[in-house]
């Protein structure tokens, strides 16, 4: 079997499973897992293929989110206008904090985006509409179509299709020629901009792209538990993005994915072990960082590739 | 075909057959699963768990302990929504719609109190909220099938308000949380206060979290004002107290009044510094006989020196209650269920001249409490000496007020 | 009129007193930055973790304010280089963006085994008692205490300065910042100055938690947010420059303390706004070097 058919192979299974899987296993619990790839995946456009570490992606799932409680329930929208509004209104927000934060690089970079990201969730406490601490909740999953998304099994495969179509579209950017220049901007920046390549412009570009996923996972998170709150723009959660993409593994397509499964996965599991959950996570963190710094993929590429060399060597 | 078309095609037919599936689990009268199972869904490791957390899980024990036999198996689940109401929100889902769980209690957290009852609306099943304190719980966001089972935001300003005007605090300025509850808290009060003929000379909005109080603390001083009131609560109120004793403000006369404490916090702070607070609140485990002898029984449970909280004391009133109404109705369906709890007497050591009304409100009296002085105090928790009794019917924003929509008016 | 401009003048010392303890908080973030290039995102959790040694010290050992005041900034230094040797070294040769996740990592750490121990509303510390009562100054009663927090860090300020900027020790911690390599080539232990200056910076931060001590409730969270308000200091003042920190940190103080009596709610978040604006105008900070 070649390593094409293979491949192939692997995802009409995989898309079989996801298909399958609200038989089997509770639907909410999947959609939040897919939300929360969709919120690593976002991360890692940014951080794992133009080496600018954001911590301040909760600004654009809370702006989605929060977005998206308001359009559809004080303004009625229907549920795919509402969804494009919360889109829309994350990629401004990550073409403001992103042109301001793109000024810097590094660490500066990782911290003014956290900054501005306070500035955000400050003006989300202090915008009456959206309810301070109690947030806005009750918020009408409306309809599609003639589908009713009132069910949960429904509702799934309608989000199923968006994030599939989201992950899809970024492996498009990451496969295309902007990915490969933010891959060399990554690489070497004075190189780059010798090139001739206005490097701020491709970052700047790449800000607002991932901010846009970042807020259709926000908006994708409110039509789901049909709530928006303050912990969708508290800087944990842009904490929870950055550890999603660090376990999976960043820089590859299905790190994030498989980061961020394995954190909700992770959630629900602790949830019933109460008081030791931050520290679990803490600890996480730690031994990440140290022992496993390229994530699931990047172990399962590095054994795949001394497998090969082994079974070249013997043959 | 493109991944994406594939599964598209696939998502449109399984959909049809998911929808199929889920149509056959319904519901059979009687007792669904066979048993009666009560999820404790609680904040174990935020910003609340002193007041709920481990302690409420023990209260719930006991309470299932004190029911007797029911003639069905009760069983108990617990989790930490981690003070995150999507954490929270799935959680409860899951119990609900799979795990044959028919009541969720304890609730700490109004935003996860909120999300979780609006589920328990749409799915027709049982919450008794006994932490979050959220006006909506009883008004905008009510459910016929949820029960607010300790005091909210009005009762608690009512109480505290009235008296200190009648003492003749007439003059108040506000120290107010930056919060949906600060803000509540603090219109709930001065309606009151301009009612009695007091004035609201001032205040300031305090965003949560601030180390430092006393640049407020020293506005309420230059205001002119007798009464400072603290529309906050946890570390900042504890802040805002111990800045008070620093700057001299308490010493010279001015009067501080707590909006909402719980005593974990009290024993904190110290009583040097909050010696002589004024507040209401809706139970303390030295109250009287009944209430000592809950709270030995909760101490050599939870084996390590606390006293119940107001919260672990009203989980374990709910759910006892609930219990009760389940065995007289033979059945754990929701509404037959909510029907007999409102009916069968609620008397215990927590819930004092209690009766549950259509809006979801436990009327029950409350209590106007004062933190003792160091002399006064004997021993750990010895803190409060009580005033007086508020009645129910005067603690509780009126029937005929209530914004809930399913309450008929006329 | 008169009663205004009195309330103003309080407005503006209780604002240099917090923007004094800013300067103090932010200096061993400044010094671990811009010698190390090492962001600490666990500064805030290790201020907290000395203002709860001193209340341990104090309710376990007897041993009193003045006591912590000492020993609290040595346990502190010995904390942060065993950290630095431990699980900060293996990271200086990949990415710094690496030493910001393993710090994030170690402030879960850190506050749940508080939490845990302690609980959520955390303990009071008393305020020593040579250093009770209020002083009036005309306009407004400061407590001695904070008379008290603005002097030592004001010290502690200049001694820093003086000894990055003016000592041979100093010279060396700007070298290990430019060139480790030539420094080695000296013959310099470069790993060691490392961990002398991270903990050095820990000191601080636990310094300033003794310090806060008395005037805050001592609790888990209490360093939660200070993190990103202290790093945001840095950044205005410009990294490399402890004097750009020191001067920043007063300012941010003063205009945070007017911004209170303005318009509130906007205090917390006041120190970012002027960060984004220096950022605009001046992207390597007020006293920065480009």
């Amino acid at each position: 079997m070649s390593e094409q058919t293979s491949r192939a192979a692997a995802l009409v299974v995989l898309a079989l499973a996801m298909i399958a899987a609200p038989a089997f296993i509770y639907p909410v619990f999947v959609m939040n897992a897919m939300v929360m790839a969709l919120l690593a995946a976002s991360f890692n456009l940014v951080f794992g293929y133009t080496g600018l570490l954001s911590f301040g992606h909760a600004a654009f799932y809370g702006i989605g989110s929060y977005g998206a409680a308001v359009l559809l329930k004080d303004s009625g929208w229907p549920m795919p206008l509402a969804m494009v509004g919360a889109v829309v209104a994350a990629m401004v927000a990550g073409f403001v904090i992103g042109g301001l934060a793109i000024r810097r690089r590094g660490i500066y970079f990782a911290m003014i985006t956290l900054a501005l990201a306070e500035i955000v969730h400050f003006g989300i406490v202090q915008w009456p509409a959206a309810g301070g601490e109690n947030g806005l909740q009750g918020v009408p999953r409306g309809s599609l179509l003639w589908l009713d998304l009132g069910s949960s099994t429904t509702l799934y495969y309608v989000v199923l299709v968006v994030i599939t179509a989201a992950l899809a579209l970024t492996y498009r950017i990451i496969h295309s020629p902007f990915g490969r220049i933010l891959h060399a901007i990554r690489d070497n920046e004075p190189r780059a901009v010798s090139l001739g390549y206005s490097v701020d412009r491709y970052l700047l570009l790449a800000m607002v792209l991932s901010a846009g996923l970042a807020g259709l996972a926000g908006a994708l998170k409110t039509l789901i538990f049909q709530f928006a709150t303050l912990n969708d723009v508290h800087w944990g959660t842009s904490g929870l993005a950055v550890l999603a993409c660090l376990i999976g593994g960043t820089g590859t397509f299905w790190g994030p994915i498989i980061g961020g499964v394995i954190l909700s996965l992770l959630y629900s599991l602790l949830a019933e072990s109460g008081e030791w959950v931050s520290l679990i996570l803490g600890i996480i963190f730690v031994v990440c960082v140290h022992l496993f710094r390229d994530g699931i993929v990047g172990r399962a590429r590095a054994a795949a590739g001394r497998l090969k060399a082994a079974t070249k060597f013997t043959a | 075909m493109s991944l994406p078309r594939i599964l598209c095609c696939a998502a449109v037919v399984s959909a049809a057959l998911g929808m199929a599936t889920t149509e056959l689990a319904a519901q059979t009268p009687g007792f669904s699963g066979n048993s009666v199972k009560i999820g404790v869904l609680t904040d174990m490791s935020s910003i609340n768990a002193h007041m709920g957390g481990p302690g409420a899980v023990t209260a719930v024990q006991l309470a299932i302990e004190d029911a007797g036999p029911i003639g069905v198996p009760v069983e108990m689940v617990s989790a930490d929504h981690q003070a995150k109401p999507d954490v929270g929100a799935s959680i409860a889902r899951k119990w609900y719609e799979n795990d044959g769980v028919d009541m969720i209690t304890e609730l700490t957290n109004s935003a996860v109190a909120l999300a979780v009852q609006n589920l328990a609306r749409s799915l027709k099943k049982v919450d008794l909220v006994t932490g979050g304190v959220a006006d909506d719980l009883v008004g905008k966001s009510c459910s016929p099938w949820g029960i607010h089972w300790t005091f909210d935001t009005f009762s608690l300003a009512n109480g505290t308000t009235r008296t200190v005007v009648q003492q003749g605090g007439k003059k108040w300025f506000f120290i107010t949380a930056d919060y949906a509850f600060g803000h509540a808290m603090e219109a709930r009060a001065t309606a009151v206060i301009k009612a009695m003929g007091g004035t609201v000379v001032g205040g300031a909005r305090v965003p949560q979290g601030t180390a430092d109080l006393s640049s407020y603390l020293l506005q309420a001083q230059a205001s002119g004002a007798e009464v400072i009131a603290l529309a906050n609560a946890g570390t900042d109120f504890a802040t805002a107290v111990k800045q008070a004793n620093e700057f001299g403000i308490t010493q010279s006369g001015k009067r501080l009044v707590a909006t909402i404490i719980f005593i974990p916090e009290i024993d904190s702070i110290g009583l040097e510094s909050a010696q002589g607070l004024a507040l209401t609140t809706n139970f303390y485990w030295d109250r009287d006989e009944a209430s000592r002898a809950f709270a030995t029984r909760f101490t050599a449970r939870a084996g390590r020196d606390v006293v119940p909280t107001e919260p672990q004391a009203a989980v374990y009133s709910a759910t006892l209650h609930y219990l009760k109404a389940v065995k007289a109705a033979g059945t754990d369906d929701a509404t037959a269920v909510i029907a007999k709890m409102k009916e069968i007497p609620i008397e215990d050591f927590f819930a004092r001249n209690a009766s549950i009304r259509e809006d979801g409100v436990l009327v029950h009296d409350l209590l106007l409490l004062q933190v003792k002085t160091p002399a006064e105090s004997k021993k750990r928790w010895d803190y409060y000496k009580v005033l007086s009794t508020i009645s129910g019917k005067d603690a509780f924003l009126p029937l005929s007020e209530s914004t809930c929509p399913h309450v008929k008016k006329g | 009129m008169g009663s205004s401009f009195a309330f103003l003048w309080g407005q503006l010392v209780l604002g240099l007193v917090n923007g004094a303890f800013y300067s103090l908080l932010s200096l061993g973030l400044a010094l671990i930055f811009g010698m190390m290039g090492v962001i600490n995102f666990a500064h805030g959790a290790l201020y907290m973790c000395g203002a709860f040694s001193a209340w341990m010290l104090l309710n376990y050992l007897g041993i009193g304010y003045w006591g912590a005041l000492l020993l609290v900034p040595i346990l502190l230094f010995a904390l942060g280089a065993g950290i630095e040797s431990t699980l900060l070294r293996p990271l200086y040769k990949i990415d710094p963006v690496y030493g910001l996740l393993l710090t994030v990592g170690l402030v879960l750490i850190i506050e749940s085994i508080f939490r845990l121990a302690y609980g959520i509303s955390g303990r009071p510390y008393p305020i020593p008692a040579s250093l009770k009562g209020v002083i009036n100054l005309g306009f407004m009663f400061l407590p001695v205490y904070r008379l008290w927090v603005i002097s030592l860090s004001l010290v502690l300020c200049v001694a820093v300065i003086v000894l990055v900027e003016y000592t041979k020790f100093g010279a060396y911690l700007r070298a290990t910042m430019e060139n480790p390599t030539l420094l080695g080539a000296f013959g310099l232990d470069v790993a060691r100055i490392r961990s002398l200056t991270f903990g050095l910076g820990v000191g601080l931060a636990g310094l300033a938690g003794v310090l806060a001590a008395p005037m805050l409730q001592v609790s888990p969270l209490m360093g939660a947010h200070l993190i990103i308000v202290s790093f945001a200091i840095v950044v205005i003042g410009g990294i490399g420059s402890i004097k750009g920190t020191v001067v920043t940190g007063m300012s941010i103080g003063i205009i945070e303390g007017l911004c209170k009596t303005v318009y509130s709610p906007a205090a917390g978040i006041v120190v970012f706004v002027v960060m984004a604006l220096v950022l605009l105008v001046r992207p390597t900070g007020l006293f920065g070097r480009s």
